[in-house]
């Protein structure tokens, strides 16, 4: 009696072999590795035109700041951005993916990307993982079919609001929106309320901090305002800068400028058509 | 439910005092409670909700009760607790009374009564279960000041519980300023109950707003918030989608 064992290629989804495990060792006390968390506040919302995104900029290892202005706005099309809270590597490796997966698409159809495509690719790689791509997404974006926001939940639950936040800023800046929002706002009525909305996350949360960043999406395209507004400068920088001691002896001078100027041949060439 | 009456701890470690009980965990509880300081006095807000887990039990329940000729409190947490903590209080007030030698017990005096009490209640493990906000004026001074179940107290301007820390306590600290009107802070106040009833999922709508001046303690009828749920979203959620 011989037992066939049929090799079978995995079908991916999140695989539980090591799950027990890792049960056993975290009870005699070898914990794993923390992640690093974007403990964030992300908000998004509609407006008469369009859609606008914010974010805080702080970046957070455990109790430590490990970034404090990194970039929570991704891109994933030409009109559709996607902010995303939670473990960071988890957000830039799936809004990566589905961007890919957008541009293969657009190819192949011809035509500008939905929101929905982007957010059923999103809940469906999130879904398959079971919760443990721990990624919480603001999804907006301007299509054919009009503006639209939408949150996703790292267990792969979708909502379509006017108006959303996320993270663990989530409850000061809805604080801010559930007081101030209206429909049919104006661009600038609109980054003001978004504006408030994070800073109130940045001043009140333990885990968002330093600068707000804002993407306005419309129909005619999209304005990323990185570092829009930066209400936490440092307080107190010396205006001498760096000098070396006084009796230091200068032997050579060679300054070598960092950046080289690029040479951009018209018309000649292969240029890819899009 | 669990059954209590006959369970011992696994992790008891006093023998002869094995036996009788401590608080757990609360059961029948009440949700946040908002207070500001304004131009005349304090003005305190809560609902009148008494939720058992996750049903919402009893919807008159008055959470914010005056104490003495200058205070108010108000509770969340469990309810029991709190009608406790009246009792306490009230045999304080009688006490004081008693004397009869013109002075009464301000707020700053119960404030810290009920600090000394909630704290020395953690230390036996037997925490009475409530977050307390106890605000008032005496000799023309506001006061307003909260003491936590595990005895963490202090004054502040605006101060919130449960709920009302992560949600009312951003739009107090921007919206907040000296010498508010009554009828702005009223609105603020609202404010921040309406966005508590929007995210909280034990708010009930139904609340009483309490103002406390040196004149005395007014507690307002129940009344309710208008909420607006015409958002076009909401309506045409899969717009586009199909």
């Amino acid at each position: 009696m011989s037992k066939s064992v049929i090799e079978t290629p995995p079908k991916g989804g999140f695989s539980f072999d090591l799950c027990k495990r890792n049960e056993m060792l975290a009870k005699k006390g070898v914990n794993s590795p923390s992640f690093r968390k974007t403990g964030t506040t992300i908000v998004g919302l509609i407006f008469q035109d369009g859609v606008i995104l914010g974010a805080d900029t702080r970046a957070t290892e455990g109790p430590i700041v490990c970034d404090k202005n990194c970039e929570k706005i991704h891109y994933m099309a030409p009109n559709i951005y996607c902010c995303g809270a939670g473990t960071a590597a988890d957000t830039e490796a799936v809004t990566d993916m589905v961007s890919s997966q957008l541009q293969l698409h657009r190819y192949h159809t011809g035509r500008e990307s939905r929101v929905v495509t982007a957010l059923t690719l999103l809940k469906r790689h999130l879904f398959n993982y079971q919760g443990y791509v721990s990624a919480a997404l603001v999804l907006g974006g301007v299509d054919v079919t009009g503006p639209h926001l939408h949150t996703i939940y790292p267990h792969g639950s979708t909502d379509t609001l006017p108006f959303a936040t996320m993270g663990s800023g989530s409850l000061a800046a809805m604080a801010v929106f559930e007081s101030n929002y209206r429909e049919g706002l104006t661009r600038d009525e609109g980054i003001k309320l978004v504006t408030e909305a994070i800073c109130s996350g940045i001043f009140n949360d333990l885990g968002s901090g330093s600068n707000v960043d804002i993407c306005v999406i419309t129909k005619g395209g999209k304005e990323y305002l990185r570092n829009h507004l930066q209400p936490n400068p440092r307080t107190y920088t010396s205006s001498k800068g760096y000098s070396f001691p006084k009796k230091t002896e200068v032997l050579l001078t060679k300054i070598t400028p960092l950046k080289e100027k690029v040479e951009i041949i018209e018309g000649g060439g292969d240029v890819m058509e899009e | 439910m669990q059954f209590m009456a006959s369970k011992q701890p696994e992790n008891s470690l006093l023998g002869p005092e094995s036996d009788s009980q401590r608080t757990l965990y609360p059961y029948v509880t009440g949700t946040s409670v908002v207070a500001l300081k304004y131009k005349d006095g304090i003005l305190m807000a809560a609902d009148m909700g008494g939720s058992y887990g996750s049903t919402l039990r009893y919807k008159s329940v008055q959470r914010m009760k005056p104490i003495g000729k200058h205070s108010l409190l108000g509770a969340s947490g469990e309810i029991s607790d709190f009608q406790e903590i009246l009792s306490y209080l009230d045999e304080l007030i009688l006490y004081d009374n008693m004397w009869d030698d013109g002075n009464s017990l301000g707020p700053k005096e119960v404030h810290n009564y009920l600090t000394r009490v909630m704290y020395n209640r953690r230390n036996k493990f037997n925490p009475l279960w409530n977050s307390l906000v106890l605000g008032g004026v005496k000799n023309g001074q506001k006061y307003l000041g909260t003491v936590s179940m595990i005895g963490v107290n202090f004054e502040d301007n605006h101060v919130a519980t449960g709920f009302g820390n992560h949600l009312a306590r951003p739009i107090l600290r921007q919206e907040w300023h000296e010498n508010l009107s009554f009828e702005d802070g009223v609105r603020l106040l609202e404010k921040c109950m309406r966005v508590l009833l929007y995210r909280d999922r034990s708010a009930v709508n139904k609340l009483q707003i309490a103002k406390i001046t040196e004149d005395g303690v007014t507690i307002s009828q129940p009344y309710s918030l208008k909420t607006y749920w015409e958002f076009s979203a909401f309506e045409n959620p899969a717009q586009g989608a199909i």
